[in-house]
């Protein structure tokens, strides 16, 4: 089957998504959307393997509840794509905005620019559901916030390495799964709840497999990538804040 | 014998089937209730005052305490207190004299004010994982900067910023005297306010050397009495404190009882051991307002203008204009206390029928101030009835920039409340200056009480102000937009510039 | 929720109100048709010298009859007029809004710096707050700000935003939570030269409402936007501090950010946070600020808000969302994030 395009100009998203999801069920895999500004939700609860190409600027929850098909944005995506998302894969060519991958339970969101605040904000996992954001630029302040689980990867490939990263909030309230910024960071930038040491070879080995994806996709070499150090920040505990309370 | 015995006020059971005769009641025991006798322990309930050391001592569990189990014939109007109070002014003819705060039956404000919560239209925030900012700083600020730009990016200011007190958590420790707590005591707040990153005020007792460890931390007063007072100490303190007023007494003077001036208590006084240490009623050299601005910069001199100086005051009616007149002294800060204000030993008349609550007094402060735009001119200090974080909270929403605890403070120490400190003899080492009662107290324990209360307070704070989606106590102070009056009437509401629920 | 977006010409070159009309009405999905407004700076070159009044009337007798009383006392009406309006739909005249080309007699507040300033502030806060059925809305020189009720396509329509020619735009399609409905809660909103639109809610209303009305302002429109324009201006035109400082003072660095700075850095931002604490502005906002010769753009200090720059030749644009910028300039040279608090400003050069 062809690939199936639909002119999105001018279009509120709820036509648009209920045209995508009748191309799904027509078995289409390739569905090209043209003229997107500023849509929302596409994609939103959408089930099945297609790939959804997007040419434009989507709105924010791009992907939300989303199990199982491929998104990739030609341009900037909004707030929270890949929100609440459950399987498959999305692919950013370009930035995405704050709380990027909020709450993700499973699947892949890749970003090649950056992303802003909050970014992997309270991903978790459960068994072998675990969701993988990677971000090829710069993260903001209170990346991988609340996280209980997944893993995000931050690349910061337009950064001199000797730059530490610098931003507040670092995985603050971390009690699951674990992140991997390239290159160092400051101290202060960790949150509460969270430990940083160099990445083990072993380390490495188990994101090397994602690092080639997202290298792949956005046609960078993975071998340079690779040869960088990197940092790995982890819960100090999986109950952070037991210590807190006290019955009355 | 026209009036005879009264019911007991306390009655105290050993139950003799539990009791396993170790003797720690009767060693605990300073006011003489228990005593071992035929293979049994026998009490005295008469001398009992309620304080609950033999309870916390007791291994078995074995001990019980009831409150007046005799009642009097039930009268509305004429309540046992009152028949009481006739009782002993018939029998003595004299003015009746009681520790802690106000025994008056009045509403407490703070428990109809309730606070504000987000829901949807703006995220509440998460004070464990983003920033909460609880940093006060007490003094003086300017009204408005001036800066200077040059070429560029260049630029200076030109504003000159006077000696603010840094506060980590708006809660400090008030003034409660050495010679009206034991040594203990004051070491004991000293330590967990310099851990705290807070301040405590020495009273007017002096500062015993013990405490120059932590001298950074605290504020010295100087009151009528001027107890204590010489360059030495406004040097080593943090800051001074012109006591002028106390909520629990207002407009008169104190009175430390010769049992407590021992050779220490005399010492850091400057006055003969046993002697009473009598504090005036007003400051012989403020007679007014102008009076006032003279000590303060008497004060400042001394002190080469590097020390804050705070102004207390006794909430009273007028309290609003008196600290405009403060803030125009030159002081700092004005701390006003509230007519629940705790003390050792006050006429009951005054402590319970004197001055007005705290909660009406820094709404009118701050209202005050802000009409005739001096607010930057001065800090409020509140005092007087700070019981939980809520309080605090809600004192800090209606204009308070810090408060004073001082009751709370003392409970967290072991303090049970029995009102009775001006007798020499707190089991707990606490109101007392008995070598082998003070003993009982240890600092460093003691210390790490304190602290958690303060520790804990500041967390609920924090978790308040996030869930009212604010991240810096600026934002929380007088914003009496998030605070609602429930079941306060029309003109109360009017005072404190709040709304009522649902509205 | 809300959604704002601004636009300034560095060199002043003129633009219709056509284009921010689209770009609005691509966020419609952030308002709830119950508010709209847009604000335009150059709009009036014919009168650039006065002010340019904008008063909404439930009728046009008493408050009317007040309102120029009150103005004829305080200076001379040059020129009045109703503001031309397109009734269509659902979009009806529930005010009358009118104009008046004001000039103030500066004489009469001789003791002040700037006297017209003062007077004209002290007649929107007099009818603002004691002539019932006459509210202003818009008091700057060269400016009109323009809403009402409805969608930001209505309310464009209904003032025919296209007849108007500016060099900064900035206008707001508003989800209500205090005020629903009513005129005057609309954005943008206004005082003198300063025009403010904000998404989010300001938790620290109250305390920046007192801080305020100690300095003379009263609030009047019953929602927490206004104190914004009147802290700018305290700050900003009365402190002389620059935008940079005053969005500084609004949405400071934390503590801990100060301490990590440069004596002289650390010292400032301690001294701007000693003194303008109460203007401190807390919760979830982004903010774009307009006066005469800038376009401020600002999110409060952990981002809880979008705000989205862009940056083609002349022109700075500041938005909710990057695709209302891309309603208005389809091939946009550079799209940025700001950091939070970190101010945006545009100034004219010309």
């Amino acid at each position: 089957m062809p690939a199936v395009e639909i002119d999105a100009q001018g279009m509120h998203y709820t036509p648009l998504n209920r045209q995508i999801r009748e191309a799904v069920t027509n078995g289409a895999t390739e569905i090209v959307l043209k003229n997107i500004m500023g849509q929302r939700f596409i994609g939103d609860g959408l089930t099945g393997t297609a790939t959804i190409t997007v040419e434009g600027v989507p709105g924010g929850d791009l992907g939300m509840f989303m199990k199982g098909p491929t998104i990739i944005v030609h341009g900037n995506a909004d707030h929270a794509p890949g929100n609440t998302m459950d399987e498959g894969l999305i692919v950013i060519y370009g930035s995405s905005g704050d709380a990027t991958a909020h709450s993700m339970r499973g699947g892949k969101v890749y970003v090649r620019d950056d992303i802003g605040y909050r970014g992997g904000i309270h991903m978790k996992q459960y068994v072998n559901k675990k969701p993988v954001l990677v971000v090829g630029g710069e993260a903001h302040a209170f990346l991988g916030e609340y996280m209980a689980g997944g893993l995000i990867i931050l690349l910061r490939l337009n950064q001199n390495t000797n730059m530490p990263f610098a931003e507040m909030g670092l995985a603050s309230g971390i009690h699951g799964g674990e992140i991997f910024v390239r290159g160092t960071v400051e101290d202060w930038t960790l949150g509460i709840g969270s430990a940083a040491r160099e990445a083990t070879p072993e380390d490495l080995a188990s994101i090397k497999p994602y690092i080639s994806e997202f290298c792949e996709q956005f046609g960078f070499d993975p071998a340079v990538i690779m040869a960088s150090s990197f940092t790995r920040i982890a819960p100090v505990s999986a109950r952070p804040f037991a210590n807190k309370y006290t019955w009355e | 014998m026209i009036i005879g015995s009264r019911p007991l006020k306390f009655q105290v059971m050993v139950d003799h089937d539990q009791c396993m005769l170790c003797g720690r009641c009767v060693e605990n025991c300073s006011y003489g209730v228990y005593r071992m006798e035929d293979g049994k322990i026998r009490v005295n309930s008469r001398n009992c005052v309620a304080c609950h050391r033999c309870l916390s001592q007791c291994p078995r569990d074995a001990i019980m305490i009831a409150e007046r189990p005799c009642d009097y014939r039930n009268h509305p109007v004429w309540t046992d207190q009152v028949r009481e109070n006739i009782f002993k002014q018939a029998e003595s003819g004299k003015i009746l004299l009681g520790g802690m705060g106000n025994t008056g039956d009045y509403p407490i404000i703070f428990d109809r004010l309730v606070l504000d919560a987000c829901q949807v239209t703006n995220p509440s925030i998460d004070p464990l994982r983003e920033p909460m900012e609880l940093r006060t700083f007490i003094g003086k600020k300017p009204r408005q900067l001036e800066l200077k730009y040059g070429p560029g990016n260049d630029v200076e200011l030109k504003t000159k910023l006077v000696k603010n007190l840094q506060l980590e958590t708006p809660i400090m420790i008030g003034h409660m005297s050495y010679g009206a707590i034991s040594l203990n005591a004051q070491m004991a707040m000293a330590k967990a306010v310099s851990e705290s990153g807070t301040f405590m005020g020495t009273g007017e007792g002096g500062l015993h050397e013990a405490l120059y460890p932590y001298q950074n931390h605290m504020i010295v007063q100087v009151a009528s009495g001027r107890f204590g007072v010489d360059v030495n100490y406004l040097d080593r303190g943090a800051a001074i404190e012109i006591k002028i007023g106390q909520g629990a007494k207002p407009g008169i003077g104190g009175h430390l009882p010769g049992e407590k001036v021992c050779a220490d208590v005399s010492c850091t006084r400057m006055i003969p051991e046993g002697s009473d240490a009598i504090s005036p009623a007003p400051h012989h050299d403020i007679y007014s307002i102008e009076d006032l601005k003279q000590l303060v910069r008497g004060l400042k001199e001394a002190t080469e203008w590097k020390k804050p100086v705070f102004v207390k005051i006794a909430a009273v009616h007028n309290v609003a204009a008196i600290a405009a007149g403060i803030a125009r002294s030159g002081a700092d800060a004005v701390v006003v206390d509230g007519f629940r204000g705790g003390t050792g030993a006050a006429p009951a008349v005054f402590r319970d029928h004197v001055g007005i609550p705290i909660e009406a007094a820094i709404a009118a402060v701050d209202t005050k101030l802000r009409q005739q735009g001096i607010r930057n001119e001065v800090s409020i200090i509140a005092s007087g009835g700070i019981r939980q974080s809520a309080d605090l909270t809600k004192a800090i929403c209606l204009g308070a920039d810090a408060v004073y605890i001082g009751t709370a403070a003392l409970v967290a120490m072991g303090c049970r409340v029995c009102g009775t400190c001006y007798r020499n003899l707190c089991t707990w080492g606490i109101a007392t200056q008995r070598p082998d009662l003070v003993a009982r107290l240890n600092p460093d324990e003691a210390a790490v009480n304190v602290s958690n209360l303060i520790h804990a307070w500041t967390l609920e704070l924090a978790e308040l102000m996030g869930a009212a989606g604010i991240n810096s106590i600026e934002s929380l102070r007088g914003n009496r937009d998030r605070l609602r009056g429930y079941m306060l009437d029309e003109t109360m509401l009017d005072v404190l510039d709040v709304n009522a629920v649902g509205a | 929720m809300c959604g704002i977006i601004g636009v300034i010409d560095k060199t002043r070159e003129m633009m219709d109100g056509s284009a921010i009309r689209e770009a609005l009405a691509i966020m419609d999905e952030r308002g709830s048709g119950e508010g709209a407004g847009y604000v335009a700076y150059g709009v009036y070159p014919d009168y650039a010298d006065l002010y340019a009044i904008h008063v909404f009337y439930d009728n046009i007798i008493e408050p009317k009859t007040k309102v120029e009383e009150l103005l004829e006392t305080w200076g001379m009406i040059e020129h009045d007029e109703e503001i031309p309006t397109y009734e269509s739909g659902r979009m009806r005249k529930v005010h009358i809004p009118w104009r008046y080309f004001f000039r103030p007699n500066r004489k009469l507040m001789a003791q002040s710096h700037t006297p017209e300033d003062d007077i004209v502030t002290k007649i929107v806060m007099t009818v603002n707050t004691s002539i019932p059925g006459a509210l202003i809305f818009s008091s700057g020189q060269n400016i009109g700000v323009f809403k009402a009720s409805g969608w930001p396509e209505e309310v464009a329509d209904f003032y025919r935003v296209e007849d108007y020619e500016g060099y900064l735009w900035m206008a707001h399609n508003r989800y209500p939570t205090n005020t629903s409905g009513w005129w005057g809660g609309a954005h943008p909103f206004n005082l003198l030269n300063w025009s403010v639109v904000h998404n989010g809610e300001i938790t620290s209303y109250g305390t920046n409402r007192r801080y305020i009305e100690s300095f003379g302002y009263s609030c009047t429109m019953y929602t927490d936007t206004e104190v914004v324009a009147y802290l700018m201006d305290l700050l900003a035109r009365r402190h002389n501090l620059s935008p940079e400082h005053t969005v500084r003072a609004l949405a400071p660095p934390f503590w801990e950010e100060i301490e990590r700075m440069e004596p002289s850095e650390q010292q400032l931002n301690t001294a701007i946070r000693l003194t303008y604490g109460q203007a401190m502005m807390n919760g979830p906002f982004a903010i774009a600020v307009a006066s005469h010769d800038l376009l401020v753009g600002f999110s409060d200090r952990i981002k809880l808000r979008p705000l989205v720059v862009g940056e083609h030749d002349q022109r700075l644009y500041i938005s909710s969302e990057e695709a209302a910028i891309r309603t208005m300039e389809p091939s946009v040279k550079k799209i940025s994030m700001p950091r939070a608090g970190q101010p945006i400003v545009g100034r004219v050069v010309a």
